[in-house]
Order: structure tokens, then sequence, then C-alpha cells
């Protein structure tokens, strides 16, 4: 038998005290696709750096058809014939597929764009890729943009292909078209590795797993002889129950009321389109949708940070009963109608928190202004530190300590038990358990579960369909800033939601 | 396969990031990097000079901390208290340490300020104003309210200079360095355009003002005759205090207070800040008040308390100096004394050695951008470490 494409021997690397990969081995074989399996923080992302130059190891060998290189940075990677594909592109938005594909590449003889589109029809005609060389990247669909990242590595000669997440940014569809271009490239005999922590995934593209946790080894198993059961298994390091509880909800009422908002960014795109829904007390509204389809920008809106072209967004005070216009209101202007407003937004540390800031500071945010002392009171937010660190089982140092030096689980803790603090009636909640261990997002999910109970009206922003469907009462689905259909959840099916996420209107594509 | 490691080349060292740093690590890495700027300085010096390092450092220290005299009946420290030398440093550390702590709300807001020198020469011009034209009649006899006046003057100065640029910020998003940086050129020019219509023999300097009234002067401290206190001492004392006081007052203001909480929520985050409500608008325009009021009170300080007149070099060239102290120490005002002594120490050593040895000031510059080097330098030992590479087969 021959040596393998590529083999990976005790890989060691630390980052500070933090021990990112700890003697790790894999090897692929020309014509295989090995899934990387683990949990966010596992060290996937940072093996794979590391066999496309962009880390180096502290310790360990790898070996290209059973020679050892070193690979020191993206070029020799490319020398050795591996090609990356991150998950977050890497393209120039002005240019065209094909002169992104030559981008960067130093041939001789004179450059001819013709000759080029011409091999990249080639390459696409070979796999069957569904792609125009011609087409600028600002036109393209994410999927599209993903399938230029691709040929540019074919182009490039790569016969390892490595690619993060690629299922991320897809619909169940494209993900469909992803992995019949993947089986064909692997019967030409290309060595895949797939980074990814979707199971059913695992299952249907990949001929081998790798499971790493925690930044260790902890096996490979066939394909063939596994399920998902024993893959979590692995991953989590004990057996977790994958249900999750839905309660049928109970006195519901209508708390928010969205009508016919529209809105347009900076960049004249309009990403709101005449979204209407209404949010219920005591029940879980999902909203489903590809990356970027108008999600945050809802939330935002709704939030009081952007400013809307038309429509009303109509708060029920259940204290009062009045209705309130939220329009156009100002987060404080929101607050001081007696809202209760509770937001998580998707990026926790950059908007939701401070990350150079301790735990304590950071519960100050939604309540430091309260008193008319020009000084600050720390006395309250230690307490309710102490007890979000307490009930939520936030593993930290201390109240004190930076909440950037938390890890992602932690971090989400904080931000969720601050929001639920406050008492809210609306809980909007975007991405919550992004980057989260499995156990973290179970805790989530019952957080969120709990508040659902308490009559909070809760609204989900979520990425992974099976959760949405388990989880939600009701799924708003969003397509380019339409509403496209709003579904039951205990009757969702996964398909259904995945036609929607793509049933454009009208334009792109 | 041991054949094969023969040919493999690979990097030698890698940089790993530290996490959190011992105290007294971070201290010895600092000491070391002290101890070799001074040794990198002393060669330069050794090289232009001929002259033993050692004589050197103590040319540094007497700068500063003035000459030991032990024929006089006085002990150590008392020499030191008493002296010339000391009270100047002290007096140069406060100025340099006010406009530091002028700069550094604005720092701590991500707003990068370098007009500093601007709003302290504005902020003097108005001062000098005031002294200039209420010299006589009744104003004579009231002397405090000309303080008062000047003192208001200089404050007003200093915040116009810092809001224009603030307020172009919060409409406009303009970029506040160039902003800050053209305001200094329009200062200089405004300075030299009134020193001409003071003084309109042509000489281009203004002498001292009010010499013998002492009109707009700080009032001297008066100490027991008993200690022998030099004059420095009494002239300098109340800008020292006053200067002293304001480090107390940004120390609790930063920490503290509301508005001390959201100038740093804003710096960090932007997001951050409109996610709670902040009117961000807001707080730009007011932190820069108070960056100007402050750049204000230095100008006053260093019209009333110092120089008496006014020069384009008011300033001492601190607006830009401030910035690396109020970097070095953090942003917190308690440090920067320190880091400001720090800096006065090494560029009085160094001045005084360039003079001692019949070189120009440029050689005092030379030294103190090693030092600075190496002190910033530092920073990169403390949030990295060096790692030998090193593999098992």
């Amino acid at each position: 038998m021959s040596a393998p494409a590529i083999e990976l021997k005790n890989i060691t690397k630390t980052f500070g005290q933090i021990v990112a990969n700890k003697n790790i081995s894999l090897s692929v074989d020309a014509g295989e696709i090995v899934a990387l399996l683990g949990e966010n923080g596992s060290g996937k992302t940072t093996l794979m750096n590391m066999i496309s130059g962009i880390y180096f190891p502290d310790e360990g060998q790898i070996f290209i058809n059973g020679k050892e290189v070193v690979i020191k940075s993206p070029k020799d990677a490319f020398k050795y014939g591996i090609g990356m594909i991150h998950q977050h592109f890497k393209l120039v938005e002005l240019f065209s597929a094909a002169e992104n594909i030559v981008l960067g590449l130093k041939e001789k003889g004179k450059y001819d764009i013709k000759q080029v589109s011409a091999r990249v029809r080639e390459i696409t005609e070979k796999y069957g890729f569904d792609i125009d060389p011609d087409k600028k990247i600002y036109e393209m669909s994410v999927s599209e943009k993903q399938t230029v990242e691709i040929i540019k590595v074919l182009y490039r000669g790569a016969n390892i292909l490595i690619l993060d997440e690629p299922t991320a940014v897809l619909t169940p569809h494209e993900t469909e078209k992803l992995f019949a271009v993947l089986r064909k490239m692997k019967e030409d005999g290309k060595s895949i590795i797939i980074i990814t922590h979707k199971l059913h995934e695992v299952l249907s593209i990949s001929d081998n797993v790798v499971v790493l946790r925690k930044g260790e080894y902890i096996g490979t198993v066939e394909t063939s002889q596994t399920d998902e059961a024993q893959l979590t298994e692995m991953m989590v390091g004990k057996k977790i129950d994958l249900n999750i509880e839905r309660s049928t909800p109970e006195n519901s009422t209508d708390r928010l009321v969205v009508k016919g908002i529209d809105f347009t960014n900076h960049d004249g795109v309009k990403v709101l389109d005449d979204i209407s829904f209404t949010a219920r007390s005591g029940e879980i509204l999902g909203i489903a949708g590809i990356a970027g389809s108008g999600q945050k920008e809802l939330l935002e809106a709704i939030a009081g940070l952007q400013k809307l072209d038309g429509g009303e967004i109509v708060y029920m005070n259940p204290s009062t009963g009045n209705a309130e216009d939220l329009r156009n209101k100002t987060p404080i202007q929101i607050r001081d109608l007696g809202v209760r407003l509770s937001f998580v937004p998707e990026d926790r540390l950059g908007m939701g928190l401070v990350g150079n800031m301790d735990i304590i500071d950071n519960m100050m945010l939604r309540s430091y202004k309260k008193g008319n002392s020009v000084f600050l009171e720390r006395k309250a937010p230690k307490a309710l530190a102490d007890k979000v660190i307490e009930d939520l089982e936030v593993v930290t140092p201390g109240p004190t300590t930076p909440v950037r030096r938390l890890s992602g689980g932690n971090v989400q803790k904080v931000l969720v038990g601050r929001e639920i603090a406050a008492a809210p009636t609306v809980l909007m909640a975007a991405y919550p358990v992004r980057g989260l261990d499995i156990n973290s997002s179970y805790a989530i999910y019952n957080l969120l579960n709990e508040q659902k109970k308490n009559g909070v009206a809760v609204i989900f922003v979520g990425e992974d369909l099976d959760v949405l469907i388990e989880l939600c009462d009701r799924i708003l689905v969003l397509c380019a800033g339409r509403v496209t259909g709003i579904i039951d959840g205990p009757t969702a099916k996964k398909n259904e939601i995945g036609l929607l996420m793509t049933k454009h209107t009208g334009g792109n594509e | 396969m041991m054949a094969k490691q023969n040919k493999i080349h690979e990097p030698p060292f890698h940089i790993v990031k530290r996490p959190a740093i011992a105290g007294w690590k971070s201290v010895l890495i600092r000491a070391i990097a002290i101890i070799a700027a001074l040794g990198v300085s002393s060669l330069v010096l050794l090289i232009l000079t001929k002259k033993s390092p050692l004589e050197a450092m103590k040319l540094v220290y007497e700068a500063s901390f003035g000459v030991y005299n032990k024929s006089i009946d006085k002990g150590f420290f008392a020499q030191i208290f008493t002296g010339r030398k000391f009270w100047a440093m002290l007096q140069e550390l406060c100025m340099l340490l006010v406009i530091a702590l002028a700069v550094t709300p604005a720092f701590k807001m991500k707003y990068w300020n370098l007009g500093a020198q601007g709003q302290v020469l504005f902020g003097g011009l108005c001062s000098v104003a005031v002294m200039f034209y209420l010299n006589n009649g009744f104003w004579a006899t009231h002397k405090w309210l000309v303080l008062v006046l000047m003192l208001i003057a200089a404050v007003v100065g200093g915040v116009i200079w810092a809001v224009i640029p603030a307020l172009f910020k919060a409409r406009w998003n303009t970029n506040e360095s160039l902003f800050t940086l053209m305001m200094n050129y329009i200062a200089i020019q405004l300075v030299s355009c009134m020193i001409n219509v003071w003084v309109p023999n042509g000489s281009q300097v203004m002498g001292v003002v009010n010499q013998n009234s002492k009109i707009g002067w700080m009032p001297a401290m008066v100490f027991p005759d008993a200690w022998g206190m030099h004059p420095s001492a009494k002239n300098y004392f109340f800008n020292i205090l006053i200067v002293l006081c304001l480090t107390v007052v940004m120390f609790v203001y930063l920490r503290y207070s509301k508005h001390g909480y959201e100038l740093s929520v804003v710096g960090e985050s932007v997001n951050t800040a409109n996610y709670i409500g902040i009117n961000v608008k807001k707080v730009i325009i007011r932190t820069l008040v108070f960056s100007g009021l402050l750049c204000g009170v230095s100008g006053f300080l260093l019209v009333s308390g110092t120089d008496h007149s006014i020069t384009t070099g008011l300033d001492r060239g601190y607006g830009f100096t401030a910035i690396i102290v109020a970097w070095l120490a953090k942003f917190n005002p308690l440090m920067m004394i320190l880091t400001s002594f720090l800096i006065v120490f090494l560029g009085k050593g160094a001045s005084d050695i360039a003079m001692n040895m019949g070189f120009n000031e440029s050689v005092g510059d030379i030294i103190t951008g090693i030092i600075i080097f190496f002190i910033i330098g530092c920073e990169f030992f403390i949030n990295y470490r060096i790692v030998k590479t090193h593999r098992e087969g």
C-alpha cells in the first residue's frame, strides 16, 4: 500500500498556557474524505492552519506522500499541493471569478484572462461546478463565492483540500450540491479534509471521522461503522440527551406587533423589505434564514438601533395595557416607556459586552445610569455578577476577570444572564449558541425555555434548522430581507424551511 | 529518517503570546529595559565624549537632584529638598503631567487628540491677553480677580480649540488626528501674530509681562526662613500643588464617575455604547470639553506660574510627549506621575550632559529617543515571549 497523501504525527501547538493541539496524529489517503469533528475550541482550525502554513507547530511532524516536510508559510503549503478554503472568503469583490483565481500567481508568459477562463471552465466541467468565470464577485451569492475559493485552490494544483466549516453559510440544497462536487473530486483521487460539527453531514459525506476534544486526539472511526450517538459521545466525553423539551404555550397574548417595516442600509441596499409578524408572550418565535438575510438588522431595528424607512413596531405593555409605538426610538427612549426589552446580540464582545472590562462592569452596562449621583454604584452590579456566576455556573477566576479572558460559552452566559436579570417581557437572542459547546448550548436552550414559561415573548435567531424545529413554537423564514413564510414549529419540515430560505421573490441568482 | 532531518530548515525561535504575566516579572523586564537604555546611551556618550559612563550617570542624577555638597551643614535629603534643581524638576514634571492628564480622557475614548499643543497655546494666549490688558488702575488693586479672569480665559480658549474638531468628529465623523494637528498650526500662527501686535518693535519676542507689578502672576508660597528654601520652591509651589490635585481628580473621574465609565465604553466599542443607549456624540463632545479645559489650565499655569509671557514654544513640546506619558501609564493618572518623572528626569539629564560636554541640545534628544525606544520596546516582551523551537523525531 502506498503512503498516505498527508500524514500528521504527534502535532502539538500551544498558545500561552492554552494547549490548542496535543499530540495529534491523523492521515488521509488519496481519494479519501476525512471529517474532522469536534466542538468549537477543540482545536480543529488550529490543526488545519498548521497544515496550510498559517501557524507553525511546536512539536511533531508532517509527511506528504511519505516524505517529511516543513511548512512555514502558505506558500510552502501550495508547493506541497495543499489548499485551504477558509470560513471567511478572501476575494476581491470588484474582480471577476477568473481574475480572483489567478490573483497572486506568478506564472511565466503573458497574462491572458481568456486562457484563464478557459482553464477555469475545464475545471468546472470536470467536477460539476456551476459557475461563470467572468462574473464579478459582488454579484455572486455566498455559495458561488465559496465555489470560486474551491476552484482557486484546484487551479493551483492542490491535491489535498481542507474545507473549514463549508456548510455553515449554505442552505440544505446548496450543501447537497457541494457534497456532489466533493464526491467527484474524491473519485479523481483528491484528498479532502472537511471540518464540521454537524453530525448528519459527517455521516453523509465522509469515509473516516477523526474526533478531537479539548485539543486532544480522541480517535478515528470508519463512518460506516458509527452513528450520531457514538460520535457525540466521543466529541463531548459523555452521553448526552439530544432532545430539547418544548412545552405548549399558555395564555399567549400578542406582545410585539411588527407591521410592514422597511430598512435601507448605508450602501443603499434594501435589507428589510415589508416585514410583518407578531411575537406572542410565552412563546418562542424562531427566525431562520441564510446568514445575512436581514436577521441582524431586524433585531437591531426592534431594539432601537436602526432608523427605519417605514412600517410600525407596536409593543403591547402587559402592565398598563397600552400600545406603544417603538419605531425610530432610541434604546433609552424605549426603556423610558417602560418597555422591558432584552437583546442578546450576535456580536457578543463587540456589542453586548465590553471585552476589556470585568464581569461587574459589564453587569453595570444596563443599569449604571440609575440614580442621580455622578458616581458609579458598584454594589448591586457586584451582587448581580456573583449571582449570575453562581446560577449559570460561569467558569471564571472571579467577578473582576475581564470577560475577554473567558471562554465563548462563559461569555455568553454572562451576557444572557445580564439580559435575563432585567426581567424582560421581550427577549431577543441572535445566534445565542454560536461557538458554544454542546453542554453550554443546552444550558442556553433551557434558559430560553424558562423565560418562555415565565411568559416572556422570546425571539430566537438560529442557524441550525434541527434546533429551530425542536425548540420553537413558530418559525419565521427570512430570505433576502423578506418574510417568505411563518410556519408552526411542531409540524415544520427541514426541506420546507430550506426551500423558503432560498425562495427569491425577485432578482438575485 | 535521521538523514532527512538534516535537510529540513525551520525557524529556530518563535513568538508566543503570554497569558497574564506575574507582577514581578513585568517589573523586572522594565528594569532591564531601563538599564539597557542607560547602557546604550552611555555607550553613545562614550563614543562621542570619551568620558566614563559613571560620570555621565552622575550628571544625569545631578540635573534633577542637584550637587551634594558635603561641606554644608545640611543633610542629604534636606539639600535636595531646598535646592533649585529639585523644584525645577518638579515644576517641569507637573507641567508635563497636567498636559498628559488633559489628553488622557480623549485617548481613553480612542479619540486621537494630537492637538494638545494648540489647545495649550491658545489657552495660554487668551490668558496672556488678559494679563497684558488688565494691568492698571482697578486691576492693580484686585490682582486675584485678574488671576481668576486669566484662568477663565485660558479654559475658554482651550475648550474652543478642543471642541471644534470634536464637533466635526461627532457630526461628520472627520478624522480627528489630522484636524487637531492642523489646529496646532493655526494656534502657533495666532501666537506669532499677537506677539507682533503687542510688541511692535518687530523683535518677535514678548518680554516678561508686569515684571514689577506682578499682576497676573501666580502667588509665591511662604516658607519659614529657617528652612532656607530656594526661591524656585516658593514660585512653583502652587503650580505643583494644583497639578497634584488635578491628578487625583482625574483618577477619581475616570474610575468612579459615570462619565468616566461612559467614555471607556465608547472607547472600547461604539457598537456597545449604541446598544446600551449611550449618546456617543454627546460623550465625545463632553469629553473633549473636559480635555480642552485641562489644556487651558496648563496654558494658564505656564503663563501665570512659570513664563509670565508667551512664545510659540510655550508648551515645550509636551503636547506630544504627554501622549507617551499617558500611554506608558496605561492611562492611569497616578502612574503618570511616575512616567512623567521618568521622561523629565532623563530629558533633563541628557540635556545637562550635552551642555556640560559642549554639545548642543540634539545629543539630549538622541539620548531621550534611545531611552523611549527601550521603554516602549520592552512592552513587547511583557506581552510575548520567545521560545526555542524544539522537536522530537
